[in-house]
């Protein structure tokens, strides 16, 4: 019954290394990073590869990026959420009225606000799943829900403005400040000042006085959710659930907790960028976060997410924001007018869905 | 005793209590009614065929038995206690593993990844709980091997595989997983004369480890080749139940067919179909 085979088939073609990662769904993002960056190594100025230049686009970049790593894993799990943006300001909304209003330590405050972002994002997966609707329908109308909570309540907390100032008295000096904003590592800098290793100012001090937070936290979750996509069983569902609900779902697959679950966990992640600016800016405004539900989404397309769900990468949605904060402040840099990014934009997101179209009929073999 | 075949060694103990019973079991879509009262059971070490026509409700049964509908009326009693599965999740706890007629595969994923969608070992603790890729890639290659399928390599993805090869990951898969009750629904429509007979000898072989088989097929020979008793569904009703040995092919096919007559068919295909 049992063949003696061979244990290599003869119908096998040795891949090599470049064909092996012709099929890696990140490729794309990491191909336009180099794109970018020669393009912008030939017209931008020099000062844009400084390390303080460095700094300057991955900060934006890392803010947009937690956001895209949240929605490139909703994505691969088949579901959209175009509410983030506005998650992030009601979020903000809400931490910034636990610190200042009602006074509460951070390591209280932190806490709920993830809880509560949690609960809001359960309640857009709930629906989702409840009533079958497409996401995208769902979302939207959080969108707007949540936008418009945000205005009424920063009113109701401040009595008539739409920004709520006084977070960073409220938080100086508490223990956990350290963890949500300002920068690490300034003692590092600051021997690599003194080595003569990055730049200084005349009085030696170094012009980046450290690595903004939010870079630390973007690349710390860019690992944790490839680690969780590739290597644990929970990565397996995400695949399985976004890439057919109902086959999953009859292969023993909690595609409903799952999808729940990522709601929750993209919620988070945009109440992690409201704490993270929100304490940066020490106030709340209710434009916090705006249309950047579009910009994520774009990231994660770029980073080779599929729209269809099933496919696609947290790497792919790390590089695919740096190449956003890299065109956003680039172009500072430049000559051109500032407005082309949104062209820019616009085609970079079509090159990638064909790309990545193309990419899906590679891996499925169809013709 | 009735007689060995190639794919029939030793009859199922009789007297056993059966693994599954499912009663007076109906499932109604809207106003569709698919299931009108069938009532089936499956001991251990037996191959109970579910036959029928097409649209008899067949898969829509065994659906019901693997947590995937509920049923409308009827009970299902599981070793003896009422079951109410809630999800196929549930099922497979119980140690249910099933065929699905559409497989239940992910083009996208690799083969490995859809063998064990679901059931994922694990390696490490805490933290480090991981997927053992190692180990389900080695397991996949030699169930597979085993069917009687080389695969090129075990991240390929299922999408890129023949319909025979994906048809026989899902076998593969249900036999590994399946600890009390393997249902096959037509699982064989896809395969090669070898791997057919693959299925048919594995099938043989899980009955004689004890665990309870459901298999459905259109197809007399292959049914009769290992079931042990044969039930024969029409529009949503069971025509009845036959033992192994007690029916001709001619009386299944007919059956098979509704109970219209067959012969003018038969006549011109050889009594071959
Ligand atoms: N989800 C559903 N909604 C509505 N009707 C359904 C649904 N599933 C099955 N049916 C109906 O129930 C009947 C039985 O279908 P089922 O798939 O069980 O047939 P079958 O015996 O497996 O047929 P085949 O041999 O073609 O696989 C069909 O008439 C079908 O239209
Ligand atoms: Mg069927």
């Amino acid at each position: 019954m049992s063949d003696s085979s061979p244990a290599v088939d003869e119908r096998l073609k040795s891949e090599g290394l470049g064909a092996r990662i012709m099929k890696r769904p990140e490729l794309g993002a990491i191909a336009g990073v180099i794109l970018v960056t020669v393009f912008f190594l030939a017209t931008a100025d020099a000062a844009m590869f400084t390390t303080s230049g460095i700094i300057n686009f991955m900060t934006p970049a890392a803010q947009l990026g937690i956001l895209a790593i949240g929605a490139a894993l909703l994505m691969i799990g088949g579901e959209f959420d175009l509410s983030i943006g506005s998650m992030v300001a009601f979020a903000g909304l809400f931490f910034a009225a636990a610190t200042v209003t009602f006074g509460l330590p951070l390591v209280i405050a932190i806490p709920a606000t993830f809880v509560f972002a949690a609960c809001v994002g359960s309640i857009n997966g709930f629906i989702v799943i409840r009533s079958g609707l497409p996401s995208f329908i769902v979302t939207l109308a959080f969108l707007f829900i949540l936008r418009g909570l945000s205005l009424v309540g920063l009113k109701l907390a401040t009595g008539g403005s739409t920004q709520l100032r006084g977070v960073r008295d409220a938080t100086e000096g508490d223990w956990l400040a350290p963890f949500f904003s300002g920068d690490a590592f300034g003692g590092l800098f600051a021997w690599l000042a003194e080595k003569g290793i990055v730049e200084t100012f005349k009085n030696g001090n170094p012009k980046v006085p450290g690595l903004p937070i939010e870079i630390i936290w973007f690349v710390i979750i860019a690992l944790l959710a490839t680690w969780v996509l590739l290597r644990t069983p929970a990565g397996n569902w995400i695949f399985a659930a976004g890439g057919d609900s109902n086959a999953a779902t009859n292969s023993g697959v909690p595609v409903r907790r799952v999808k729940i679950s990522l709601f929750m966990v993209t919620a988070c992640c945009a109440a992690l960028v409201a704490i993270i600016t929100v304490m940066d800016a020490g106030s709340t405004d209710s434009r916090r976060g705006f249309q950047k539900e579009f910009e994520a989404i774009i990231a994660a397309v770029i980073g080779g997410c599929l729209l269809t769900g099933g496919y696609g990468s947290a790497i792919g949605a790390f590089f695919g924001s740096i190449i956003f904060g890299m065109v956003v402040i680039g172009l500072t840099y430049t000559d051109f007018d500032q407005d082309w990014f949104q062209v820019f934009l616009g085609g970079m997101l079509l090159i990638a869905v064909l790309f990545n179209n193309a990419i899906r009929k590679r891996v499925t073999g169809e013709r | 005793m009735t007689e060995d075949t190639k794919f029939h060694h030793g009859d199922a103990p009789n007297n056993a209590a059966p693994i599954v019973e499912m009663k007076d079991i109906e499932k109604h879509f809207g106003n569709i009614i698919a299931l009108a009262g069938v009532s089936f059971d499956v001991k251990p070490g037996e191959c109970h065929c579910l036959l029928g026509d097409n649209g008899a409700g067949k898969s829509t049964f065994i659906k019901t038995m693997s947590g995937v509908h509920k049923p409308t009326h009827g009970e299902i009693l599981f070793e003896g206690k009422t079951m109410d599965f809630s999800s196929p999740r549930d099922a497979m706890e119980a140690g249910i593993a099933t065929v699905f007629q559409d497989l239940a595969m992910i083009p996208l994923m690799s083969v490995t990844r859809n063998f064990f969608m679901g059931r994922e070992p694990t390696i490490g603790r805490g933290p480090l709980k991981r997927m053992d890729v190692a180990r389900m890639n080695e397991i996949t290659m030699t169930e597979m091997r085993q069917m009687g399928i080389n695969l090129r390599a075990p991240d390929q993805a299922v999408g890129t595989l023949s319909g025979g090869e994906r048809q026989t990951v899902a076998i593969a898969r249900a036999v590994h997983f399946g600890a009390k009750i393997l249902i096959l629904d037509e699982p064989t429509s896809a395969l090669g004369v070898r791997q057919t007979s693959n299925v048919l000898a594995t099938i043989d072989k899980v009955r004689k480890q004890g665990i309870g088989v459901v298999f459905i097929s259109h197809n007399v020979r292959h049914a009769l080749a290992v079931g042990d008793r044969f039930t024969v569904l029409n529009r949503g009703k069971t025509l009845g139940t036959a033992q192994r040995g007690e029916i001709s092919p001619e009386q299944l096919q007919d059956l098979m067919a509704g109970g219209q007559e067959m012969a003018q068919l038969e006549g011109s295909l050889g009594g071959t179909v």
